[in-house]
């Protein structure tokens, strides 16, 4: 047993050189190739940064789309469920909260249209998507608010709309930021 | 179909579809066949080898394979306490996160080491970047010692009588160099161009659309995501695992990483085929552990897509189905996949948050890991199959009036005294430690309020699912649960440095007695252990074993919840 000593101190520093420095620094090197070096892919307006393209940010004004509702608070240094059970009372006490207040910021809105996703949060807690659907009953109260035809923001969501993967895997989805970002430019 | 259900149908056809070859590639590399990176790697082994002062040729029996194993990983747990426990003023620091407290940091290690990664930590907040990628290490290391000793099982159930079962060290290095490593960097790489970050930098700040000023996390984050995959480790690099919208940024992505659990679990099994030669064998144990799988997931897949019954009652529409705890881009019916993708094999990665799943789904991921051999862990899911094959073998054996044989071998008394000492150690760690934290926390409900987040079954359901997790190696939770306490941190390490190690003793000594044993011919005596009445055997010991030990832990959890939403 006491010979197994050694072989095992010395492979162990083998393993570091190998997975810890050699590997790391292949994916580093890889990385100054990859999009913004792989220091996370940001999303300027008049070269002024607004936020990273992958992370959702919260958008609780009635002139934005909203997105989901966020444990973390889009707090992007830590991220968090709210790792709520599906019958905890609590819980749905807040959703019923999150229902009304949808209800009374979007008048023409009955409750039955409303998608669960604008009054559940999400996994991280910076989701930057929601559906088309939940994109659609915003529309009516995003142009009362702006001023505009419902026609132009409606047509601004068809276009902003992502198809699932290929056309055929997964979810159909809207980046709550780039859409934003797009309204304001809207005139 | 509706596209949600294509996405998954897609990850698993192309899952199997990469395992056939990765199963027959890992066979040759563990049989010392010519593969097609030995041109650039065997230089590199021998100089490993000459350094480390081992001859790769030197086969050892399986006591030596063992205590190999056992110290090396006394090494590693001693460097990660040594690391986590001052990574506050190492360097590799720019976010200034703090050491770890002591209890903490034992718990981390021995997740870590033991392939568990359950993370009683945040990793924004709670380890540095030299801490992830010391963690990153052991993702590597402990996948291929699990990897190493389960080939030394393999070689032992082949037709011979010996006592030489291969080299750890040789297997060990060539789990890393041959199978760990090439996989990681094709999977590093592609999530690399999909955005997810690999950098040194610490956090950015930037001034949001709506004039709130955000803090943005980072890190060497690509590297570690594709291994803690691969490895079936599961411990993300930030704390809300492959949710984050950096560890898996698209559906892309989202389809790499899931095939990334179940790939080597599965090829294992082939590989299994391709060393002993009998690949109808391969196909009954790859049969009965995908009809497993199913019957877990086809009801979560349903269910999840179908919605929480309680908000149904609210009045609202549930387009895309169960959405807390759910991210967007994925979808429900993605999220139930990798749920009991990462439960049966012993990953324990979430790309949804489990303690919001409805409750059934809940209890499948659970029976997932409670039964852990359906797929399993890298290497140590068929170690678990093993356990109840040799179990099966015995009764069937019984039943019939003849021998039990396995692979020409006997099993006798005290192969199966050990087969029954580490099946029955999985629910007698489980139920113990969701009993003693039952009791305590029902003494003094206000003192430790900070333990659940959720009230009745549910809460109850956090503290078994954590111990589940733990002894099954998982490191998944419903991370409602208020862990980084000493006791959480102290139990669940000692439950998962037993479950961890046991598992491993056990199989390997009767696969070691196993191949010193007489060789006796199969006749027309003989038991067949590769036709599919031999698979239902299997399937009802495993049923009667995992699922009917349980049943009572599960009824006053989630099944209860289940009644509470329909009474």
């Amino acid at each position: 047993m006491k010979i197994q000593i050694l072989p095992a101190l010395k492979l162990t520093l083998v393993t570091v050189l190998l997975c810890c420095i050699g590997y790391t620094l292949l994916i580093l090197l890889v990385a100054q190739f990859s999009p913004n070096k792989a220091e996370g892919q940001t999303i300027s307006v008049n070269g002024v940064i607004k936020g990273y393209a992958l992370e959702g940010q919260s958008f609780t004004q009635d002139k934005y789309f909203n997105g989901r509702p966020s444990a973390a608070g889009y707090n992007a240094a830590g991220s968090s469920g709210s790792n709520k059970g599906p019958t905890n009372p609590d819980y749905l006490k807040d959703m019923q909260t999150r229902i009304d207040s949808f209800l009374v910021h979007n008048p023409s809105i009955k409750k039955e249209m409303i998608p669960s996703e604008l009054v559940t949060s999400s996994g991280s807690g910076l989701d930057p998507d929601i559906s088309p659907i939940a994109a659609q009953v915003q529309i009516a109260r995003i142009a009362t608010t702006r001023k505009l035809s419902e026609e132009k923001v409606k047509d601004l969501v068809i276009e902003k709309t992502q198809k699932p993967l290929w056309g055929l895997f997964g979810t159909e989805k809207i980046n709550v930021l780039q859409l934003n970002i797009a309204l304001d430019e809207l005139k | 179909m509706n596209t949600e259900i294509l996405g998954v149908v897609l990850m698993f056809v192309t899952t199997i579809l990469i395992a056939l070859p990765l199963g027959r590639y890992i066979g040759k590399v563990y049989s010392g066949h010519h593969t097609w990176l030995d041109r650039i790697l065997h230089p590199i082994d021998r100089i490993i080898f000459k350094f480390i002062g081992v001859n790769p040729e030197k086969e050892m029996n399986w006591k030596a394979q063992l205590s190999a194993l056992l110290i090396i990983n006394l090494i590693w747990f001693l460097l990660s306490m040594l690391v986590l426990m001052t990574q506050g003023v190492l360097p590799l620091n720019p976010d200034n996160n703090p050491s770890m407290t002591a209890d903490l940091a034992f718990n981390t290690s021995i997740s870590f080491i033991s392939n568990t990664n359950l993370q009683h930590y945040s990793g924004e907040t709670g380890v540095s970047y030299l801490g992830q990628l010391t963690l990153m290490l052991f993702q590597f290391i402990s996948a291929a010692a699990g990897m190493a000793i389960c080939a030394v099982v393999f070689i032992a159930m082949k037709e011979k009588v010996t006592d030489k079962l291969g080299n750890f060290y040789a297997l060990f290095v060539k789990s890393i160099t041959r199978i760990l490593l090439p996989m990681s960097i094709v999977i590093a790489i592609l999530l690399l161009f999909a955005g997810t970050p690999m950098t040194f930098k610490g956090k950015d700040q930037f001034v949001s659309l709506q004039g709130d000023t955000v803090n943005v996390s980072r890190g060497p984050a690509a590297a570690m995501i594709a291994i803690k995959q691969i490895g079936t480790n599961g411990g993300g690099f930030f704390g809300v695992n492959s949710a984050h919208p950096f560890e898996n940024p698209n559906y892309f992505t989202n389809i790499v990483e899931t095939i990334a659990i179940l790939l080597i679990p599965i090829a294992m099994i082939f590989a299994l085929g391709f060393m002993i030669q009998k690949k109808r064998f391969a196909w009954m144990v790859f049969g009965i552990m995908l009809l497993g799988f199913l019957l877990f997931l086809i009801p979560s897949i349903y269910l999840e897509m179908k919605g929480n019954d309680s908000i149904r009652k609210m009045g609202i529409t549930q387009n895309l189905g169960s959405m807390e705890g759910k991210e967007v881009r994925f979808g429900p019916a993605a999220s139930a996949y990798w749920a009991i993708s990462t439960t049966v094999t012993s990953n324990g990665s979430v790309n949804a948050m489990h303690d919001s799943l409805t409750p059934l789904t809940g209890m499948f991921a659970m029976l997932g890991m409670m039964v852990n051999a359906f797929f399993g862990g890298v290497g140590v899911g068929f170690l678990n199959f093993y356990i109840f094959i040799i179990i099966a073998v015995f009764i069937s054996g019984l039943m019939v009036g003849r021998t039990p044989e396995f692979m020409g071998k006997k099993i006798e008394a005290k192969e199966m005294k050990i087969a029954a000492i580490i099946a029955l150690l999985h629910p007698f760690l489980i139920l113990v430690g969701t009993a003693l934290s039952s009791y305590i926390f029902a003494h003094n409900p206000t003192f430790y309020a900070g333990w659940l987040n959720n009230p009745g079954n549910h809460g109850y359901s956090e503290m078994l699912y954590e111990y589940t997790s733990s002894s099954a190696n998982n490191g998944s939770g419903f991370e409602g649960l208020g862990d980084n306490t000493p006791w959480w941190n102290i139990s669940c390490g000692i439950i998962m440095l037993l479950a961890r190690f046991l598992p491993i003793i056990g199989p390997v000594a009767i696969a070691g007695i196993l191949a010193q044993k007489k060789y006796t011919p199969e006749s027309a005596g003989t038991l067949k252990t590769d036709t599919g009445t031999f698979g239902v055997m299997i399937l009802a010991v495993i049923f009667i074993i995992a699922a009917l030990s349980f049943f009572p832990a599960l009824t006053l959890g989630p099944i209860a919840e289940y009644f509470s939403q329909h009474s």
